[in-house]
């Protein structure tokens, strides 16, 4: 059946109740049941719940085969912990048929492609899916179908009961011995820890794995005792020097300073840029240099931005220290200045991932957000995004917090270079739609701005403001007459991936990858 | 043209290609691109024009392409073909063949 952007989703995927993207805000004003874990009284009170090895906590919390395991990314390509207990429980315990349900994978767990390819792990729910795993999930070889949810599709899906975990691993860079946890005060910080926070709530089991023992209590605790089964001290949970990258510079490519003052050029034209604003943009190179020409025209204007949210990296803190911005609210730390900011600079605090984006609460931050500014691997004339597969096809990226910002924001910018190499980024169809073109609103290339006609109000601003602006085709086209028009990927029938919309409908599907012959 | 010897031009950089060109019996092409799902038909058709505009028949080509646009493909072609003939230090046909 054909959804709300177009994409042929097969009718297979469509039992229990499943059904194809309607567009934005379908499942406004219904109702839905929120599940409880079944979880174990610790009634005779406990010195202590540390255990020796992960093997131990996976034993003591009734590990066995056909398990749903989750796990959260704030470690980013320096975690250990995915890897470490997946080891244990297939090597050590010899379990198999197990689900990964993780906030997102990166290339730190290619490791788990094995055990894919041998049929251990049978199912993989996350954001993002890169390096070898993505490779191996293309190639049709995970033996039920992954699912890409967004940072708030993830955290509904979770209490709605469509993901069931049986135990949830946190790393944490700092426990006490009955797991409080945080994210700072040990030797491999990474500050919020908001993804993981859902999974402790709704999870069977919670299991604490930590590098840096803390005395009781480890307070402000971002996972509570109360939720948590184990506490295991590994060596390391990660690679410190992958977890927090030191602060990305701020480009200094010309055509990228370009494009982040034409965002702001543009944020700045609407009525919603007043005192109080609010904002949050992504960590890539054009997205964060806006934060730059950001500051200049709140100082030109006379205002103070009221908040922000992310993702957060350097240049919003240092907004915040500066007196710029109101309150920083936080889901995952990018930079080691975010790091040692959250909880620490006043008016810098840590929420939960369902708070920050989940559309089936009662309001998550991205409802309130004026102005979103992300990126693209391609974009389509009908607005579509894709930040998930490559120009092969292959399962490279994350949705991440991409849909829900688009969808509760009053304005996303998306911005990218109209190329990338012999790429059109600007393109007639995204290989897969990760983000629907009912969500974005405006896009700034390197070779001139278009604007959705879905929003004549944002044209109406633009051209009383005096910015240029053009169609979204004539760019496609400007695209195609530099690098030549693309040929259509071509891909086998079976289904690998569906990529859900952050309402829990079907927004896309990705297909195996045909070898490619000339 | 004929190929006397093997040469290359070019290298592995982003949008680049790195060409080499060999004495062979008619045009064996081998190919491979990062972007060869979408243009790897294109890349192909234009190698196979610049060596006939070159008059060269017979001839081993190796491509790695890196997502190089077609401009850059054709002027790293001829540059190979050049090498391997003699011609690249002087004597190069300036508006003639290149174009």
């Amino acid at each position: 059946m054909k959804n709300a952007v177009g994409r042929d989703i097969p009718d297979f995927l469509l039992e229990n109740g499943k059904e194809v993207y309607q567009g934005k805000n379908y499942m406004d004003g219904k109702y839905m049941q929120k599940v409880g874990p079944r979880t174990r009284r610790y009634e005779t009170p406990q010195e202590s719940k540390l255990v020796d090895t992960i093997a131990d906590a996976l034993r003591q919390c009734g590990a066995k085969d056909g398990m749903t395991f989750s796990f959260h990314h704030h470690l980013r390509d320096g975690d250990f912990v995915v890897n470490m207990v997946m080891k244990a429980a297939i090597d050590e315990l010899g379990l198999k048929d197990l689900t990964i349900a993780a906030s997102s994978l990166g290339s730190a767990h290619d490791p788990i492609a094995d055990y894919i390819e041998q049929g251990k792990v049978i199912g993989i729910q996350t954001s993002g899916i890169r390096g070898r795993m993505g490779q191996v999930v293309s190639e049709g070889k995970l033996k039920t179908p992954a699912i890409i949810r967004s940072h708030g599709g993830r955290p509904r899906a979770i209490e709605a009961g469509e993901v069931h975990i049986d135990i949830a691993f946190v790393g944490a860079s700092t426990s006490d011995c009955v797991g409080n946890s945080r994210g700072i005060g040990g030797k491999s910080n990474c500050g919020a820890l908001g993804y993981a926070m859902t999974d402790a709530k709704y999870a069977d089991h919670v299991v604490v794995i930590t590098d840096c023992l803390v005395d009781f209590p480890n307070m402000p605790a971002s996972i509570e005792a109360i939720d948590v089964d184990a506490v295991v001290v590994v060596d390391s949970i990660g690679n410190p020097k992958k977890i927090a990258s030191a602060a990305a510079r701020i480009s200094q490519n010309p055509r990228e300073l370009m494009m982040a003052e034409d965002v702001v050029k543009v944020i700045a034209s609407t009525p919603y840029f007043k005192d109080g604003f609010s904002f949050q943009t992504g960590a890539g190179g054009p997205s964060l240099a806006a934060n730059l020409f950001l500051e200049k025209y709140i100082d030109e204007r006379g205002i103070k931005m009221g908040w922000a949210i992310g993702g957060i990296t350097r240049p919003m803190v240092e907004l915040l220290k500066k007196g710029k911005v109101g309150k920083v609210i936080d889901v995952q730390d990018f930079d080691l200045d975010a790091v040692n900011s959250i909880n620490q600079t006043p008016n810098h605090f840590e929420m939960s991932a369902s708070q920050y984006a989940n559309p089936a609460n009662k309001g998550a931050f991205v409802n309130k957000l004026d102005f979103v500014v992300l990126a693209a691997l391609e974009i389509d004339t009908g607005f579509n995004v894709n930040v998930l597969t490559g120009s092969d096809g292959v399962l490279r990226g994350a949705p991440g917090g991409h849909p829900d910002t688009a969808a509760g924001s009053k304005v996303c910018v998306i911005v990218t270079p109209l190329v990338r190499g012999r790429m059109a980024t600007v393109c007639e169809h995204v290989v897969t739609v990760t983000t629907p073109g009912d969500c974005v609103d405006v896009l700034v290339t390197d070779y001139g701005i278009a604007v959705n006609p879905l929003r004549p109000d944002l044209i109406e601003c633009l051209d009383k403001a005096g910015i240029p602006h053009v169609t979204i085709e004539s760019l496609k086209e400007k695209a195609y007459s530099i690098v030549g028009r693309p040929d259509d990927v071509q891909f086998e029938d079976k289904v690998v991936a569906i990529l859900e919309a952050r309402d829990g409908t079907i927004l896309d599907v990705v297909r195996q990858i045909k070898p490619f012959t000339l | 043209m004929e190929i006397l010897k093997s040469a290359t031009a070019g290298t592995l950089e982003s949008s680049d290609a790195l060409v080499t060109v060999e004495p062979g019996e008619g045009i064996e092409l081998e190919l491979s691109s990062s972007v060869i799902n979408q243009y790897g038909r294109q890349i192909r058709a234009t190698i196979l024009e610049t060596l006939d505009r070159l008059q060269v028949q017979n001839a081993r080509v190796t491509v790695v392409d890196k997502g190089a646009l077609d401009c850059t493909l054709k002027a790293r072609v001829e540059c190979a073909v050049f090498r391997s003939c003699g011609k690249s230090a002087s004597n190069i046909p300036w508006g003639g063949v290149i174009r």
